[in-house]
């Protein structure tokens, strides 16, 4: 979007008006998707199903000794993404949950996401018409490539895959193998049940497994408006089913990218300019025979008979770099935004009745500056990729967030088509948003295709913690005015690196009524690459935020969480935090002498409340007791692998607080591996209490909304603990650290 | 050169550069993925292995420094095949991994520390697992080892 002077909340009710029509009309055209058309099963890959297993439709397989495999087309990063979606699907199919597999989707234009909106917009079968764009992007609240992607990313796939699409696959399959023993047996339909994986026609004291009818139900075409079950009877959504992927993760099993072998494949390590913008012009090579030695340009690979060997011959390389900027560095970056924010060219994201200029010129409205770091996504799983390029085919194997974007944007690097490449997603070792990327992919296909060798490319820790696609840096000014203890007007205004979400999602927003309210976005391309990273804006957004609303109230001598609830008028949002009070014993540290502080961010459609419980050890030394959650999701779908994300999202957040910043100096990053840019370890790693409120609502998102508010929930804790009030990040930059 | 060493109870014979790294000789030359590469520096404990019973973080470890050790990886851990380790089993009854690929290093952490001290206070843990999650798993990798503690003194 180009022009932020107007409100989108227009676009919004046009949006959500026009797919709640539009659910109502085609239904199950967004589960089913492609296979809705007449010819349908030759739209299936042949290679999804073998040996007798029949394809019901896009989503799930039966075979007659009736095992279930529902297939999944979004990628494992930890998540726990394929048991959520095959509950969904089983719950609705009346599956037997203790026949149930599942396997990843092949990178196929039949899974990519925008089969969803297809269905969901304009109904089945038809194709987006551009200018619905706009509307699609708010309808799935992700970013607009995943429209043309197959993508995992935005907290997108239980609130959008799983509702929309899984719920009503397993529904439709259940209707046609009821179809299917109706016709056999001859009774009607409507006398069957469903129930563990088998056909009941109790009238006649008949029955049997699915699997008996799997071949004549293949036959029907799905419904597109199958009847879905009340979440009151729910068996299988809402319980806390163990994982199905996690049995290989404690053998070591599983494989991610970085365990691919493919045979007669050369090991190579890389390294990329370590100038943003530079090229190679220039490599000595003291010359060994063994290694093969490819200059990209923006980078060298050597490969070789192992890592080591290719990463020691890429040691001995002398490679001359020439171009970008090599003055640029994190002060001078600082500086410019300092600059910008002072500047009058903006975008009015927000102007709420246009009174907040004039208000916050009263002598007692407060203004105050906040400023957040570069971070990088440092994925335990260093970047990598394996490529074989043959006769005009390419085979590529990567753990990928978008392996439809992997697929297409190897084919474009090679010059072949769409269609003579593979990709074969695996296992992703953390993506955080990092692995939506395909540098790693072009760098594989490019050194495969010149060595003429299939090629596994391993990233050193230090080249991926140097050639990251990193979380921007934002400097904020925030100005408020507390009145009759109240809050009368805010102002926001920040300078900004686009990393790619949507308006629509609105991280920006000031989640309180208010008034008067102002935003004004400062845009300031940045010099480095910059990218999605876990809950994206809503990671300094939510800071700058929590963090103010926290001043304010203490300005205006009120109790920070009795204050927020003041100014919320979201009876959703007013729940999590009289929860939230209730289970952190706000106001009653279970920790003598402890200190408290919290925040609340409503992000990907959930709501988070957390309190930070800490004390100050020695004068700066900050130990967290215990970090309290309390998340409003809508329907939780498995309360444990819930748990799990929260946990996850919390101590994620933490390591930046802490720990993260990724500075400049001559144009290149400083920061190269973990000492430098450290980690929450075990020993410092608070308790963590999750609560979820009970919910019949829509599932909202659940990867990212925990990680927005643990940072302001930290500083507003240390300011109670010692009246520091943090305005910048991470916490040394105050004097504090960790226990 | 040719390097002899007992990997997961077996007699194994590798031809490798005598200071390439264990962690890439197993993975490369004898192709077990299992244990993993994370930092290169031993500051993340993805690649821990048991070396005559220690854990031991590989990535800087040159292989010619094992010659006649007992390697012990993640592949070789369960005490036979389709089983687990009270340790793996634990992991498993308390969902400890995400993402899993640091969960090799973590379990090995957990079962030399377990080898060593069967009864782990908080604060043992807290000294012993000092590998990095980035998913976070931290608060079940505990409960977990004081779980596997449990079950294997029960045994």
């Amino acid at each position: 979007m180009s022009n932020h002077t107007k409100p989108s909340s227009n676009v919004a009710k046009i949006a959500r008006r026009t797919f709640l029509v539009s659910t109502g009309v085609v239904g199950g055209g967004v589960a089913l998707g492609l296979t809705l058309s007449p010819n349908r099963l030759k739209m299936h890959r042949d290679d999804a199903a073998s040996g007798d297993e029949v394809i019901l439709n896009t989503w799930v397989k039966l075979t007659p000794d009736n095992q279930l495999t529902v297939i999944i087309p979004h990628s494992e990063m930890g998540q726990g993404v394929g048991t959520g979606l095959a509950q969904m699907l089983a719950e609705e199919m009346e599956a037997d949950w203790d026949t149930v597999a599942i396997q990843q989707a092949p990178a196929d234009d039949n899974y990519i996401n925008s089969d969803l909106g297809r269905g969901y917009i304009v109904g089945e079968g038809a194709q987006i018409p551009g200018f619905v764009y706009p509307m699609l992007d708010f309808a799935f609240l992700q970013i607009s490539k995943g429209l043309v992607g197959q993508i995992t990313g935005g907290s997108t796939a239980i609130r959008l895959t799983g509702y929309y699409g899984m719920r009503r696959a397993g529904a439709a399959a259940r209707e046609m193998l009821m179809r299917a023993a109706a016709e056999e047996w001859g009774v009607s339909a409507n006398s069957l049940r469903a129930e563990n994986s088998r056909l009941y026609h109790d009238a006649s004291d008949r029955s049997a497994p699915f699997g008996a009818f799997a071949a004549a139900a293949a036959r029907f075409a799905p419904n597109l408006k199958p009847t879905l079950k009340a979440p009151k009877d729910y068996k299988i959504v809402g319980a806390p089913k163990r994982r199905l992927d996690l049995p290989e993760k404690v053998t070591g099993e599983a494989q991610f990218g970085m365990d691919v072998i493919v045979p007669g494949m050369k090991y190579a390590a890389i390294a990329q300019a370590p100038v943003f913008g530079a090229r190679a012009i220039n490599i000595e090579d003291p010359g060994n025979a063994a290694q093969k030695i490819v200059n990209l340009g923006d980078a060298v690979i050597v490969a070789s008979d192992s890592y080591w060997e290719a990463s020691n011959a890429l040691r001995q390389l002398d490679i001359r770099w020439e171009g970008g900027d090599a003055t640029l560095t994190s002060d001078a970056l600082r500086a410019m935004h300092n600059a910008h924010l002072g500047e009058t060219r903006h975008e009015e994201i927000m102007d709420k009745s246009g009174n907040a200029a004039t208000l916050l010129q009263a002598a007692d409205a407060i203004s105050v500056e906040y400023a957040v770091p570069y971070l990088a996504h440092a994925t335990m799983e260093p970047m990598n990729c394996t490529a074989s390029v043959r006769d005009g085919k390419c085979d590529v194997w990567v753990g990928h967030q978008n392996p439809i974007e992997a697929r297409d944007d190897a084919a474009s690097a090679l010059g072949l088509k769409k269609s003579d490449v593979t990709v074969h997603n695996t296992y992703l070792g953390g993506g955080f948003g990092r692995r939506g990327r395909t540098d790693n992919v072009v760098q594989a296909v490019r050194a495969a295709a010149e060595i003429g060798a299939p090629v596994k490319l391993i990233w050193s820790r230090e080249q991926d913690m140097t050639n990251d696609f990193y979380r921007p840096a934002v400097v904020s000014r925030m100005s408020g005015l507390v009145e009759d203890g109240k809050i009368s007007a805010i102002s926001h205004a920040y300078v900004y690196s686009d990393a790619g979400m949507p308006d629509s999602e609105r991280p920006f927003a000031f989640q309180y009524d208010v008034p008067n309210k102002r935003i004004a976005r400062h845009p300031y391309p940045s010099p480095i690459p910059v990218g999605a990273w876990r809950s994206v804006d809503f990671t300094q957004m939510g800071f700058f935020n929590e963090s103010f609303i926290d001043e304010l109230a203490h300005t205006a001598g009120a109790d920070p969480l009795e204050f927020r609830h003041a100014h919320k008028s979201d009876p959703r949002h007013r729940a999590v935090l009289e929860r939230l009070a209730d289970e952190a014993n706000w106001g009653r540290p279970e920790t003598p002498g402890a200190s408290q502080g919290v925040a609340i961010v409503d992000s990907f459609a959930s709501i988070v409340g957390q309190v930070a419980e800490i004390t100050i050890e020695d004068g700066n030394r900050v130990r967290i007791h215990r970090i309290t959650s309390v998340v409003d999701c809508g329907q939780v779908i498995n309360p444990n692998a819930a748990e799990a994300q929260i946990h996850s999202s919390v101590i994620f957040a933490l390591s930046a607080v802490f720990f993260g910043e990724i500075t400049l100096q001559n144009g290149e990053v400083i920061q190269q591996n973990f000492p430098d840019y450290e980690m929450i370890r075990l020993r410092n790693a608070p308790e963590q209490p999750v609560r979820f409120i009970k919910s019949d609502l829509p599932p909202g998102g659940l990867g990212e909304p925990g990680t927005p508010p643990v940072a302001p929930a930290l500083t507003n804790a240390i300011f109670a603990a010692t009246g520091t009030r943090i305005r910048e990040l991470p916490l040394t930059r105050a004097g504090f650290r960790s226990i | 050169m040719k390097i002899s060493f007992t990997l997961n109870g077996k007699a194994t014979a590798v031809e490798a550069p005598q200071d390439m790294p264990l962690l890439w000789v197993l993975r490369e030359k004898l192709e077990m993925t299992g244990t993993k590469f994370g930092c290169g520096i031993a500051a993340c404990g993805a690649c821990t292995v048991h070396i005559n019973g220690v854990a031991t973080r590989t990535c800087v470890m040159p292989v010619a420094a094992i010659e006649g050790a007992e390697i012990k990886t993640i592949e070789g851990v369960a005490p036979a095949p389709g089983e687990l380790s009270a340790v793996q089993s634990a992991w498993l009854e308390h969902q400890a991994p995400q993402c899993g690929y640091c969960q090799s290093g973590m379990i090995m952490a957990a079962e030399a520390l377990l080898d060593q001290n069967p009864d782990p206070s908080d604060e043992d843990i807290d000294n012993a697992i000092t590998n990095i999650c980035r998913c976070g798993t931290y608060e079940r990798v505990r409960t977990a080892i004081h779980a596997a503690a449990r079950a294997r003194r029960e045994a």
